[in-house]
Formats: C-alpha cells, structure tokens, sequence
C-alpha cells in the first residue's frame, strides 16, 4: 500500500479535530490516550476513598463516617482500584499505545474491536458507578457470599458492571494476542521481541483463559440474587466455599493480570536507562510465562482457613511458594542489569527502582502467607492488606508511572520537568512505605481488616499510616501538576529522548497517524546497548 | 488504495486480504476459547453437585423428557451441517446458495428454541423453577417422585445452563441473520467471506455446548 504524504508537523494529535474524532476514532493511540485519561479518572477517585478510609482509621470509634459508611467507602476503595485501574492501567493504557509501535505495527489486529472494548470497560464502570446512587456496596470488593447473595445494598448492579468491565479485558488481550502473532514487524523474531511484548502477551493469554471464569461466576451470584438460584447458599444445598474457588480461580491470575505488564515495562526501562543489554533476556521471557503458568494454580492459597482439604492446602502452600522462582529470576536480572551500568537516574528509572525494593518487599511478604502455620495467625489481618498493597500499588503503580514518564515524551510530544518528577517519585515512594509498613506489625499484632473500629494500642502506627497516605496524596497531586504543565507548555520532545532501541522510538514524538513514514525493519535485539552503534 | 473494485479492501494495517483472514480466524479461535471457559465454571458447578448429590441428580433427571432433548440434539446437528454447506456456498462463491443454508440454519435454530420454550413451559407449569422458587404442585410420574431436598439444585443448574446456552442459540440466529443479509447483497466472494466462516465457527461451538448439555442433563443414569 502506498502510504500517503505526511505534512510536516501532522501528528495522530492533531490530524483530526472534534470530540468526535475522538469519540469515533480506530486508531490505538488515541484509544489508549482515551484508557489513560479514564483510568487516571477512576484512579482519582478510588484514591479519595482511600483517603477517607485512611482518616476514618486515624483513631478508635467514629472519626468522620458512621459504620455502614465505612463499609461501602473501603468496599468502593477496592472495587474502583482493582477493576477499574490496575487491571486496565498499563495493558489497555500503555499497551494499547506502545504494544503495536514496539512492533513496528499501524495498529492492533482489530481496530474496531479495540475501541468496542473501550466502551464496554466505560460501560461497565458505569453500571459500578450506579450502586453510588442505588443505596450502594457493602460487600467488599470480594463479593464473598452468602454475605453477597443477601446484603441489601445495590450489589446486583456492581457485579453487572464487573461482569461487563471483564468482556472489555477479554477483548483487549484476544487483540493483542493476534496482534503479535500476525504484526511483527519483518526481522523482529520471538527472541527479538521487546520483554513489555512477552509481558502484555502472557497477560493476554491470563485475561482471555480466567476472566470468563469470574464472569460467569459473578453472574451465578446475580441469578442468585435475581432468580435464586441457590448454587451457592447452603440453605437451598448450595456450597458458598465454591464460590470462593470460583472468585479466586480468576482473581489470583488477575493478580497477575496486574503485575506482569508492570514487570515488562520495569524490564523495558531499566536496560535503557543503565545502557546494558537486559541481563538474561531469554530466561527473563520465559520467567514470565513460568509466572503465568503457576498463576492458575495457585488460587487455593486465598482459602487456607476456608474448610478446604489439609491436601489441598499442602499443595496450594507449596505451588504458591514456587512462583518466587521465575519471580526470583526477574529481580536478580533487573539488578544484575543495573550492576556496572552507565546509570541515569531519571525519575523513570527512580521509580522502576522503587519498584523493585517495594515488589521484593510485597514478594517476601507472600511467603510468610504462603507458609500454613503463619498464615492462620496472618489471615484476614492488616498483614495481608500491607502485603497486597506492596504488590500491587509497589508493583503496577510504580510499574505504570514508570512507564508513564518513559513514554510520555513520546505519547505527546513534551518533556516534563525531570526535578517535579523526582520530587514526586520521593514524596510517593516515602508517602507509601509509612503508610503500609506500619501495617505489616499492625498485622502482626492482630488488627483484623476491614473492621471499623480498633484496639486503642494501635492508634500511633494507624495515624502514621494515615500521615502516610497524606504524602501519597500530595506527591500524586504534584505529578498531576508538573505533568499537566508539560502537556500545556512542555519543551518539545525530540523523538528519542532516552536514546532507546525499540522500535517505538523511530517514529517522530508524537507519532504520525500510520506510526512510522517508513515499514520498520528489525535488525538487531532490543536491547543491544554497547553492542551496536546507533544515530541518537 | 487504487485497488481492483472486485477485491476486498481489508484494513490498512494488513499486508493482504490473507493475511487479514488469518488474523481474524485466530482472533475467533482465540474467542471460543474464552466461551469454553464461560461455561467450564458451570460445567465444574455440575459435577460438584453431582458428586454431592448423586440420588438428587438422579431423581430430578426423570423430569427431563430425553424425546425432547434428543429431537433438539438432532436439529442442533442438521443445523450444524447446513452452516458448513453456507460456509462452504460462500468460499465456492455461491451467492443463492450461501443464502438458502443460511435461511435453513436460522429455521433449524428456530426449531430447537420452539422445543425448549415448550419444555420450559411445562417445567414452569408444574412448579420446576430455580431453587429458591422451586414447588412441585402435581407428580411428574409413578416411580418419579422427588424425595432428595437437594432436587431444586440440579433445576438451578439446569436453567442456568440451557439457559445461558439458549441465549447463545438467539445471537447465534442474529450473527446469522445478519451474514444472511450481507450475502443476500452480494458481498462475498471467494477472496472474501470471513464473515460467515467466523459466523460458522461460532455456530459449531455453540451446537458442541449442547452435544455435552444433553447426555449431562437428560441422560442420567
């Protein structure tokens, strides 16, 4: 196909004008543009929650809210956290983005599909959104039955929108399944293939074989509800501990759902940043289908205390302890790629940094989980709370706000302000472990999640958490400043900023609508630094 | 794009019209795959059940006429077949006959759902609805009472998985219906008929999810 003249200037920004040529449009950028506003959207007000759930926890008894409302603020918290930002985050923002660039592709395989999984996760935020106005949530973002099947909160509507929001997660990973398969660029093998390419493509592959999973799941419960259907009320001869098999059959590999594209974009920014080849780049692809692989067979470890078989949980313990080692793997070739690297420490790479101290941390913590006799002391503590937040806030948070100042030159055309970065970088990665570390002794001591209300010899480590969280605000607000800047009045961005190799970096900043003027060939390893030279 | 008008015009991102069909196929199988997953909960919520309650299973199965089944497995299958000769019509470039399968697909589909709407209607008479609502005014039969309390169970189960496998069956008959209009306009030809090769695979799955419904449901013994 011939490719039409560009103009000089012409970017996939400004090619096309109006809301509607947003609204309507097939192009992956501007789609993932679109994920990344809606996801820093709901980020905001899953944040607020946890803010109000953070002063609420400052002292003993009723601080600001009452009970009731405490209940549905945390159960708000987790449901607008999990499904609406750390799921979508960095696949369906990032990735829609940078997926099909670092293959040298004009687009994911179906264009259409892909803005049609846009509004089915719009949707379906929507419909969760609804239970705010319909009497609201209670049930934590869990909706462990029986409890689920009877509260009389708007439960219905926010498993609907759960269900909805899973089609949109499905769709995405079968688009970009294909789109690797089918639109590699000529040269680029599988050995060629960027590593944030292998994670969002074990990603995918979780997402397309687990999320049906849960969505038939939360629909049983909506039946349930609507029709009763009693599959899993034990006083119509149901079984409520099969629901929790079924939850977690999903949500566990949705953990990694949440971690691997997380480790891809680490696993990109660290090479460049240090100016070395990524250390043991084949054991680092395989690592993370290891990771995957051990995802499905592990959910058992969230029902340790569940009634399930001493067997079952003898091996979900061991199984669950397995996934250290691929994980393992990653960690120490991430360092050994820093080790004797030309380091520039960028605000990217300070927060890929903080990503490695902080997941090891949340890893570390998993085996103390992990282990049986521990666990039954540990269950349903602010253990496990700390434990989960250094994974996932630890992990894909910092994962995606690494990737977000990696590629954000590129996605529009701007440099932001490096000293903002770092000051924000510090504010939140200081704001997060006096925050959550605390939580971990918490835990230990015995203080039950989710409860209202506490013992008064918690109250100085709770209001350091709460301190804490105030930090986190603060320095996730100075990005949204320094960032907002940069978009208005940034310098402009020159088209490879961090001199990198993938292929995402030919194209201009912002790219052009077809993404490259020329069909990119590959020709050397994504990461071959010192090994070949190259025009900056 | 100045391309022959007979060709089909795929997407801008693809190197051929080949190259495009490929992607989509895997796209479909990749499709299915989730669908074998949406239903595998229920298939394992089945055997959990069954195992907990096999003299339940076992009663509540005589209530489920296996005529009725049976003569909806068999229209299930000849539909089957007449989707493979559209498909095949449609690679062949056989607009009439592409059309004509489609329409015996779609009449065949009416078929099984008119089945089960009377199978439902009758279960609905006689008090067989899900577990929470579930009352058995009149004897379904000499020798065919319900005296296991977990019977309801299996009813849940039953009209959770004909049912989500009925929904199935109508967008089947609208992706259908649809094709069938396209092929009626002349739009496919043997360089492009992804759409009713899709459309077929999709079909086939969904007669495959009821080729295990029916002896898991109606056959017990």
């Amino acid at each position: 196909m011939s490719s039409a003249a560009t103009v000089p200037g012409e970017n996939y920004l400004n090619c096309e004008k109006g809301l509607w040529s947003w609204l309507s449009t097939l192009d992956h950028k501007r789609i993932g543009v679109m994920y990344l506003f809606t996801v820093l959207f709901t980020f905001l007000l899953g944040g607020i929650f946890a803010l109000l759930v953070r002063i609420e926890l400052m002292s003993p008894g009723r601080t600001i809210v009452d009970a009731d409302t405490y209940n549905k603020m945390f159960t708000y918290h987790g449901v607008i956290m999990v499904f609406m930002v750390v799921i979508p985050m960095i696949p369906a923002a990032l990735g829609n983005f940078i997926l099909p660039m670092q293959l040298g592709a004009k687009d994911v395989a179906f264009p259409r599909l892909n803005l049609l999984s846009y509004y089915i996760f719009v949707l379906g935020a929507l419909i969760a959104a609804s239970t705010l106005f319909l009497g609201g949530l209670d049930t934590g973002w869990t909706f462990y039955t029986p409890y689920s099947s009877q509260s009389s909160t708007a439960v219905t509507y926010a498993l609907l929108g759960a269900f909805v929001m899973g089609f949109s997660s499905i769709l995405t990973g079968l688009n970009f399944i294909v789109t690797i398969h089918k639109l590699r660029a000529p040269g680029q093998t599988w050995m060629h293939l960027p590593l944030f390419v292998w994670a969002l493509y074990a990603t995918s592959i979780i997402q397309v074989l687990a999320t049906p999973v849960v969505a038939i799941t939360l629909f049983l419960v909506v039946l349930e509800r609507t029709m009763g259907i009693g599959i899993f009320d034990p006083k119509l001869g149901g079984d409520p501990v099969l629901f929790q098999h079924f939850f977690w059959f999903y949500s566990h590999p949705a953990v990694y759902i949440m971690a691997l594209p997380a480790m891809g974009v680490i696993s990109e920014v660290i090479p460049v940043y240090s100016r070395k080849p990524i250390f043991g780049y084949r054991a680092m692809a395989i690592a993370i289908f290891g990771i995957a692989l051990v995802a499905f067979l592990v959910w058992g470890h969230h029902m340790f205390v569940s009634g399930q078989s001493e067997v079952a949980n003898f091996v979900f313990s061991l199984l669950t302890m397995f996934v250290a080692v691929p994980t393992g793997v990653k960690v120490f070739s991430w360092v050994a790629t820093l080790y004797k690297g030309s380091i520039r420490l960028t605000a990217t790479l300070l927060w890929a940094v903080g990503f490695i101290f902080i997941f090891t941390i949340g890893g570390m913590t998993g085996m103390f989980l992990a282990t049986l006799a521990t666990d039954i002391h540990l269950t349903d503590t602010y253990f496990v709370v700390a434990h989960f937040h250094y994974v996932m806030v630890g992990g894909t948070l910092f994962g995606f706000m690494a990737g977000l100042h990696h590629w954000f030159p590129k996605m529009f055309g701007r440099m932001y302000c490096e000293r903002s970065a770092r000051i924000s970088w510090l504010l939140v990665f200081l704001g997060f472990n006096v925050t959550f570390f605390p939580q971990f002794i918490l835990g230990a001591q015995g203080m039950p999640r989710r409860y209202y209300d506490y013992l008064p010899e918690f109250t100085t480590l709770n209001r350091i958490s709460t301190y804490g969280s105030w930090l986190i605000g603060l320095g996730f607000l100075w990005c949204a400043v320094y960032l907002f800047r940069a978009l208005r009045s940034g310098p402009k961005a020159p088209d490879n900023p961090w001199q990198a190799l993938t292929l995402e970096w030919e194209s201009s900043s912002p790219p052009t609508f077809h993404n490259f003027d020329h069909n990119p060939r590959v020709t050397h390893g994504p990461y071959d630094y010192g090994l070949i030279r190259k025009e900056v | 794009m100045a391309h022959p008008t007979t060709e089909h015009h795929y997407a801008h991102h693809f190197e051929s019209a080949e190259h495009e069909f490929e992607s989509c196929k895997q796209g479909m199988w990749l499709f299915l795959m989730q669908e074998v997953l949406f239903f595998s909960a229920l298939f394992v919520a089945y055997a959990v059940f069954r195992m907990f309650f096999p003299e339940a299973y076992h009663q509540a199965h005589h209530a489920l006429d296996w005529r009725m089944g049976g003569l909806n497995t068999l229209i299930l299958i000849c539909s089957s077949f007449t989707m493979a000769l559209a498909v095949n019509a449609a690679q062949r470039g056989l607009r009439e006959r592409t059309v004509w399968q489609l329409a015996f697909t779609l009449i065949l589909a009416t078929g099984f759902l008119v089945v089960k709407y009377f199978e439902y209607s009758h279960k609905f008479h006689v008090g067989i609805l899900p577990a929470k609502y579930f009352h058995v005014a009149e004897l379904i039969g000499p020798g065919k009472e319900f005296t296991d309390p977990n019977v309801p169970i299996f009813f849940s189960l039953y009209f959770t998985l004909t049912g989500l496998h009925g929904l199935h069956v109508l967008i089947g008959m609208g992706v259908i219906f649809w094709i069938l209009l396209r092929a009626a306009r002349g739009e496919f030809s043997p360089g492009y008929y992804t759409p009713v090769e899709m459309v077929g695979l999709y079909w086939h799955f969904v007669d495959l999810v009821w080729i295990y419904l029916f002896p898991l449901l109606y056959l017990i013994s």
